[in-house]
This record gives structure tokens, sequence and C-alpha cells, in this order.
């Protein structure tokens, strides 16, 4: 019991400090609706359905529709569900922290990723070094950053063009890229092919890169982030394309998000991100596994 | 023949692959980036009892590795050959002292054991957790030799040798764990 006691009340004071250190930067911290009737349609993400709609696998669909010169910084910490998702760093049921900025794109999230998390560190009392799993992961700003492309002509032993024609994005991720990745410092993994784009902008001048990162630490997927795509028609392509996706592995498509879809013609240039609460506390607190930083498992409910 | 999805991938799963059978030994569920899931495995070949890693996506598919456990009795050892017979048709089935392993301890004349095949070829044999086996070799006990301490080797008649109680006596029958190799008590 006194491991996850421990455990808890660092993980408390983790969640309290997040806030803070949003709230001392002027964010409005909201809270949208976990049951909505149209998700954003991804290939990859299931969601868990109810008789009032689906639960939400991240409330980015609600968090945009608010963000406006009324409301341009806002946060939320909020669980967050997606079907089929269970391993040593997955939950079906997890916590998500996500905010969004407008008048910003993703390098600006970047900047707060690093003040954020050296807040944080330093609240709790872990200072500018944390250690994980044997590894020394030395905090101070400016953190690295690294573009896919690069990523894989340093430690991929095909390259990105044949990962993408075989399919083999991922798995050279997963067998190479994060493994290759400087585990002493946290890493922006940057500028994504724009297959991966989802709701992210392409970058100027390179159509077929969407400005869009991913946050690794001690080898730890942490958060993945985009400058936002505000053109509906686009944003509505992407959405079919992903419906297609899905239907090609034989999964039903989700309904299409049309009332987000109008939001967008209002929406400043903005960027938003998604940090995952319980792997930073795995972080902070050296678990292993993601059911150690958790009150139960669902194995054990 | 049963199907499996990639998500169905757990420990000790036993699957298909390239028409032989493998064991999932151990499993990681991983997700990177919003992308496909991947579920990386290490299996192990039944057959060669060679380790291999894989990744798999959610779209593969696994047929099930046909395995049958037969009841079989041991009839006889002769050389490199193991002889058994099953108890429901007769038929008989000789095994490499690889396939029997460690089991050749235990061996005996008539001794009632599974044998797990894949197709026709045996893979592994299963035991019955206790065996009742006689002590050909045992020195006897001299009382009060503090020397022996509180156990002494003896053999079996298999070949097996084992620590007992220094009470023990050469024709004696034991007991004895197939699952630890180890005494467990004397047999009247």
């Amino acid at each position: 019991m006194s491991a996850l006691k421990s455990t808890l009340w660092l993980r408390a004071r983790i969640i309290q400090s997040i806030r803070r250190f949003f709230v001392e930067q002027g964010f409005l911290e909201v809270e949208t609706p976990n049951i909505i009737p149209a998700p954003v349609p991804e290939a990859h993400i299931d969601l868990l359905n109810t008789s009032y709609g689906f639960l939400h696998s991240s409330p980015e669909v609600c968090m945009k529709r608010i963000l406006s010169p009324d409301f341009p910084r806002i946060f939320q910490i909020c669980k967050c569900y997606r079907d089929g998702e269970r391993g040593h760093l997955h939950l079906p049921e997890f916590t998500l922290l996500e905010w969004y900025r407008a008048d910003a794109d993703y390098h600006d999230l970047m900047d707060d990723c690093e003040a954020m998390v050296t807040f944080v560190s330093d609240e709790v009392g872990l200072g500018n070094t944390v250690k994980y799993q044997g590894k020394e992961i030395i905090i101070d700003a400016p953190w690295k950053r690294i573009t896919v492309e690069e990523a894989f002509a340093a430690f991929s032993p095909i390259t990105l063009k044949e990962a993408l024609a075989t399919d083999r994005f991922e798995e050279m991720v997963v067998l190479h890229i994060e493994p290759g990745l400087d585990a002493s410092r946290p890493v922006f993994l940057c500028d994504y092919p724009s297959r991966f784009a989802s709701l992210s902008r392409l970058k100027e001048g390179r159509p077929d890169l969407a400005e869009r990162f991913e946050l690794y630490m001690g080898g730890l997927e942490l958060a993945n982030a985009f400058s936002e795509l505000i053109d509906p028609a686009e944003q509505e392509a992407r959405f079919s394309k992903e419906n297609e996706l899905r239907e090609e592995q034989g999964k039903k498509p989700y309904p299409i998000p049309v009332r987000f879809l109008d939001a967008l013609h209002a929406m400043p240039p903005s960027a938003g991100i998604a940090f995952g609460v319980d792997r930073f506390v795995m972080l902070l607190t050296g678990a292993e596994k993601i059911d150690d930083v958790a009150t139960f498992t669902p194995e054990e409910l | 023949m049963a199907v499996y999805q990639a998500s169905d991938l757990r420990k000790g799963l036993k699957i298909l692959i390239d028409g032989q059978p493998y064991v999932v030994t151990d499993f990681t569920f991983t997700k990177p980036g919003k992308g496909q899931a991947l579920y990386r495995c290490r299996i192990k070949n039944m057959l060669t009892g060679r380790a291999d890693e894989k990744v798999y996506r959610s779209v593969d598919t696994f047929e099930s590795a046909n395995l049958q456990e037969r009841k079989m009795q041991f009839l006889y050892s002769q050389g490199d050959e193991w002889c058994f017979m099953d108890q429901n048709n007769y038929e008989q089935v000789t095994l490499t002292p690889d396939q029997v392993g460690d089991a050749k301890n235990f061996l005996i004349d008539n001794l009632e054991v599974s044998i797990l095949f894949f197709e026709t070829t045996p893979l592994d044999i299963s035991l019955p957790n206790f065996v009742e086996l006689k002590v050909t070799r045992a020195e006897p006990w001299v009382k009060g030799d503090s020397a022996v301490g509180n156990s002494k080797p003896v053999t079996l008649e298999t070949g097996y040798t084992l620590r007992v109680p220094p009470f023990v006596e050469e024709g004696t029958k034991i007991s004895v764990d197939t699952r630890t190799g180890e005494y467990l008590t004397r047999v009247k």
C-alpha cells in the first residue's frame, strides 16, 4: 500500500501544479462534455459508445469550438476513453491534459511544454533532473527538436519514403526511432508526413509535411501537438479519408462533426496539444507501467 | 480452425506461422502517435525451440496451431528410442532423447503420461505431478554422523540421483515431485 500511497500523493501534487501553471499563465480552465454525438473520425482510434453518444477520445472537438478572441487561452484536465487500448502504457480510460492558444503555432506549444514540465518538476521537488528507469533526464530548456525526416535518416534501416510506401512507418517509429532518440533530454519529434496530419496545418512551402510534433521524455511518448488546421473544406476531406480507412479495415465510420466544421470558419489561427497525464506521472514517480499510477486498473475492478 | 485477431494476442497463445506451431512468450501493445496499433511479440517455435521477435499490426490474423494432447503409456526405452503407446488406439510412438528431455528421470514402465502433438509430431511430455520410484543405490546411514547433514544422495531405478533424508534405504520406494525433482515421502 505504501508505494501506491506515495504515488497517489505525488500524482495529486503533479495535477495541482499543472493547474497552477496554466492559471498563472492566464489560461481559463474549462470543462466540456465527455459524451459527444460526433467525435473526430480517426482511422486508428475506436470509441466507446453509449445511448447518448460516444465517450470522447479527446476533448478537442468542444475545446476548439470555445477557442475564440473571447477565450484565447484554455485548458482542461479530463478523462478520455479509447476502446481496445490496453498495454503497459495504455489504459482504455486515461487522463489527458489539453491546452489551446489562439494566435499561436506549434512552436509556442513547445515553449509551453518546456515551461510547464520545468515548473511542475520544480514544484514537486525534483528540480531539473528526472530519474526514470535507470536514466537521468535533464529537463533544462531548450529541449532538442528533431524532424521526422532527420530521425529516419539517423535511426531507421529503411528510408522514410520506403516506410510510407510499405506501410511500415509506425513499425520503424517503435522499433528504431523511439529507441534512437536521446533519452537524456526531452525531445520534440517534429514535422510529420502529411498522411499523419490529422487535424494539423500543413507546413508552408512543404505540403508533404504537417506542423505537428510529439514530445518524448525518457523514451515515453508524452504529448501530441498541432498548429491547428482551420480550413473547414480541407478538414472535412480529411475526416472522410479517415472514415474510408476505417471502412477498409472493416470498421464502422463515425459521424462527421458538422458543428465543429462550422466553427472552424470563425476559429483564429491557433495551436493545441494533448498531453498524457498518467505517463507524466509515471515519469516523475519512476513507474514502469501505467498500472502503477492508477488507483485501479480495469482488471482490478 | 480458430482464427485469431492481433488483438487476441497474449502470453501463452499458440498460433500457426508458416505452417509451424509457435507459442507467444512475451507481448507488448504499442500505438505510436495516433497511428495503427502494433503488437510486439516474442515467440518460440514449438518444434525447434528457437525464439524470435515479431511485430504484428491490428489487421493481421492467425490460425490456431492444431495441437492435441493424447494420453499415452510409457512402454520401454532402447538406445535413443523412447517408446509410448496411445491408450485409446494402441498406436505406438517413438520419441527422441531431446523430445523426452528431463522426463527421462521419472519414466518407468507403464507410467501414464500426456503427450502434446502438433499434427503427428510429439512436442512435449506432461508427467503426473508425483511418481513412485525405487531407490536402487544408497549409502547406509551411520547414526550420529553429523558430516552428512540431514540428507544424503541416492540413485533411483531410472538412474536419477537426488537427495533424501538419511533414513531412506536401498530398495525403498519413494514419491518424487516431478515438477521440482525433489523427494516427497517414503511409500509403503
